[in-house]
């Protein structure tokens, strides 16, 4: 094997790749990335067994071949290249080191074989559909903080990405929870995707193709089966295994009837909050929403530190109903009225009860938070 | 007894001695002169020893096979926790009758602050304890040993030096008296703690008397400067009547060692049970769960796990167990399983609704249930499945 590529063009694809590679792994082989030329094209392959990432480069004088090295150190000796540089890489088969040369540098690198690498591409994705990178954006940033990190209950440890229909409109719909808050999201169902069965997709695959979405603009296509998902943009194809679970029935959960609406302006509120809570440093203290006909008190108290509060009143917010109080953890405030822009709606039935907060708005995203004991 | 301060300390520490086996022979006084040891099962450990076994080198927590080797005459008696949570009841009331400052530390031992009782008893605190003393031998038939010090720390010290029915008295020698006594004599310390301090070339108290503050922050590490304050005798903890348990838990040794998941998994149940019913009577939560397991080969392992919020349903006690369980289940043989709550949560916390688990309100009504079966028909009456032996097991 043999191929010239630009630096710039490599360094980004190795940045890609070595972020699935698994940083402490056990299996010397899952370090590596397998450089793949085949028919004029270059491929870089990182896996982790859950997660493979495949990009295509932009390379010149390709001949045929393939081998995997070490994905860190690779991508460490090109980022430290200089800017503009022209890479050769030359492999000669077999158990050769991998040379690579730019300008007067040169380097060797021990490779392990190909064969010993572990293919991920195997199986049918039945299921496919093309969703713009943007909306793909929106239903993972306004649900991911949501993600649980128990053990125990793996199966809320990703999103669940499922076909739904809300208001007589289908939908795809992403859900995630750790018990303590959910957040619903959802987009115009795309194409193709009605038939496909509820998954729930990894946390670290999430984060990954979170982080190749920044560079995507137009659609990305999904394909998927009930084990595998696999999302192409551009020259970037991320394929991951599903978390084998099923996810709660989460809808019994979203409180239909809560009649206490409470709006307030994002800014104002946030604001308030984090000026609230820094009387704690304890994140678990809740903060205490008092609120009755226009007047919104949020109010915290620690034992060691003292107490805090400040008022919202009628031009900030807006309330229509009888006197509430109510508690919550000030992260998860935070967490969802991060993903608000505008007005902050408030759905209350009592302070013992799940509340609905939305977007007053925006009808595409619903979070519903447990209260805490104030 | 003479001591300069005798009748200027106030802190006591009340420890009973050997107190189930000493409830046993209160019973059974054909016993008095025989050694007596209380455990359970043909594979339980000794929960307590009397003074003649203890003699043969029996003591507390060591593995029944072991104590019949060193003691075969003894007396086995299983233990019959009603009766001493009776006897204990009955100590404390009379505790209570001399400060309300009593801060019970386990079935059989307590701290008491007897500051100010003077007037009341009419006589000061050392003398008002040797009474009390006579009348717990009295009323309940068994003997204590009382320390007094003018802290929790020497006065739990002076409760050891003198056991059985003993009475001791550390003042302001406190220093040159624990000066020359091994680290191991601080509660706390335990032998690997112990290994590690040898290693600094700390073995005597002295040794770690004679550190400064900014030496033993250095040397030991962020808890050594208070370290060398209790090795100089000092405590500063106030007895406090309020003070709520730490942990819960629940735990069995097997008749056999068992290796397979399901084997252990049937026990872990049972225990998960017993762990809830327990959290439910102190009306208390578990915030986080501690699995213990002990190897054929005695060697222990912990394992903990929080909960995602504070639960006391025998199912989710369970099943977090189970995920802690399945990677310890690698084909060793364990004597040993237990489990226990801690941190603990106030039972008001217990089981809130949970926006991923859509059917707790269900479940929480179906233990209510059963409990309510249960207390009206017996623990036995009404179990699940995995309790019980499979038909695997039976073949």
């Amino acid at each position: 094997m043999k191929f010239k590529a630009d630096r710039a063009t490599l360094m980004k694809a190795l940045a890609h790749v070595q972020s699935v590679v698994e940083k402490r792994n056990t299996i010397p082989i899952l370090a590596n990335v397998m450089i793949a030329a085949r028919d004029g094209k270059l491929t870089l392959t990182a896996t982790d067994m859950e997660i493979a990432i495949v990009e295509e480069v932009a390379a010149t004088g390709v001949q045929d071949g393939s081998c995997t090295a070490p994905a860190g150190t690779l991508y460490e000796i090109v980022r430290k290249l200089p800017e503009g540089a022209e890479i050769q890489l030359d492999h000669a088969g077999g158990e050769a080191q991998l040379a690579l040369r730019a300008g007067r540098f040169a380097t060797a690198l021990v490779v392990l074989p190909t064969d010993d690498f572990p293919s991920m591409t195997a199986g049918a994705l039945p299921h496919r559909f093309s969703v713009s990178a943007l909306a793909l954006r929106g239903l993972i940033d306004r649900t991911r903080f949501a993600i649980s990190t128990e053990e125990t209950r793996y199966y809320l440890n990703g999103i669940y990405l499922h076909a739904a229909e809300s208001d007589g409109e289908q939908v795809l719909r992403a859900v995630a929870t750790d018990g303590h808050r959910l957040a619903r999201v959802e987009e115009p169902l795309p194409a193709g995707a009605a038939s496909m069965p509820g998954v729930i997709v990894p946390r670290k695959t999430v984060a990954e193709l979170r982080k190749l979405l920044d560079e995507v603009s137009g659609d990305v296509d999904v394909a998927l089966s009930d084990t595998r998902i696999q999302f192409k943009a551009g020259s970037i194809t991320l394929t991951s295994k599903l978390i084998d679970g099923t996810f709660p029935e989460y809808d019994r959960v979203i409180p239909r009837d809560n009649d206490k609406v409470l709006r307030v302006g994002k800014a104002d509120f946030a604001a308030a909050v984090a000026r609230v809570s820094a009387i704690s440093s304890e994140r678990s203290r809740p903060v205490k929403l008092s609120v009755e006909k226009n007047l919104l008190e949020i109010s915290a108290a620690s034992p060691e530190q003292g107490t805090a509060r400040e008022e919202l009143d009628e031009g900030r917010m807006s309330y229509n109903s009888s006197p509430l109080e109510i508690g919550f953890q000030a992260r998860y405030l935070n967490d969802i009225t991060d993903q608000i822009a505008g007005e902050v709606e408030f759905r209350f039935s009592d302070g013992a009860a799940p509340t609905v907060v939305r977007d007053a708005a925006d009808s595409s995203a619903l979070y519903v938070l447990m209260p805490m004991r104030v | 007894m003479r001591h300069p301060q005798l009748y200027a300390l106030h802190i006591a520490h009340v420890d009973c001695d050997a107190f189930y086996a000493s409830v046993e022979k209160r019973d059974r006084p054909e016993l008095a002169a025989r050694p007596v040891i209380v455990g359970g099962g043909v594979r339980g450990v000794v929960s307590a020893a009397c003074y003649i076994a203890r003699l043969s080198g029996v003591r507390s927590a060591m593995p029944m096979f072991k104590a019949l080797a060193a003691c075969p005459d003894a007396v086995v008696i299983k233990p019959d926790f009603a009766k001493y949570v009776a006897a204990s009841r009955q100590i404390r009331a009379l505790m209570n009758t001399l400060t309300p400052l009593v801060q019970p530390l386990s079935i059989d031992e307590a701290v008491l602050d007897l500051s100010g009782t003077e007037a009341l008893h009419r006589a000061p605190p050392a003398v008002a304890l040797a009474r009390f003393a006579l009348a717990v031998e009295r009323e309940a038939g068994v003997t204590i040993s009382v320390g007094l010090a003018p802290n929790r720390l020497l006065a739990k010290i002076a409760a050891g030096r003198d056991k059985p029915r003993g009475f001791c008295v550390i003042g302001g020698e406190a220093r040159a008296l624990l000066a020359p006594e091994s680290v191991r004599l601080l509660p706390g310390i335990g032998p690997a703690f112990a290994r590690k301090l040898e290693s600094l070339g700390i073995t005597k108290l002295a040794h770690l008397q004679a550190l400064d503050e900014r030496e033993a922050l250095r040397r030991l590490g962020e808890d050594g400067p208070a370290l060398v304050r209790r090795a100089r005798g000092e405590d500063s903890r106030i007895v406090d009547p309020g003070r709520e348990t730490k942990s819960v838990s629940a735990e069995t040794t097997f008749d056999t060692d068992l290796s397979r998941r399901e084997d252990l998994e049937r026990h872990l149940w049972r225990l998960s049970e017993k762990l809830a019913r327990r959290l439910r009577e102190a009306d208390l939560a578990a915030a986080g769960l501690t699995l213990k397991l002990k190897t054929s080969r005695f060697a222990s392992r912990t394992r903990a796990q929080r909960l995602s919020s504070p639960s006391r349903l025998p199912d989710t006690l369970f099943e977090t167990a189970r995920a802690l369980l399945a990677r310890e289940t690698d084909g060793t043989a364990y004597r040993l399983i237990g489990i226990g709550a801690q941190p603990l949560a106030p039972g008001s916390d217990a089981d809130l609704p949970d926006l991923a688990d859509p059917l707790r309100p269900k479940r929480a009504a179906a233990q209510a249930a059963i409990d309510a079966l249960r207390a009206k028909f017996g623990g036995d009456a009404i179990g699940k499945g995995r309790g019980f032996p499979g038909r695997r097991d039976k073949c």
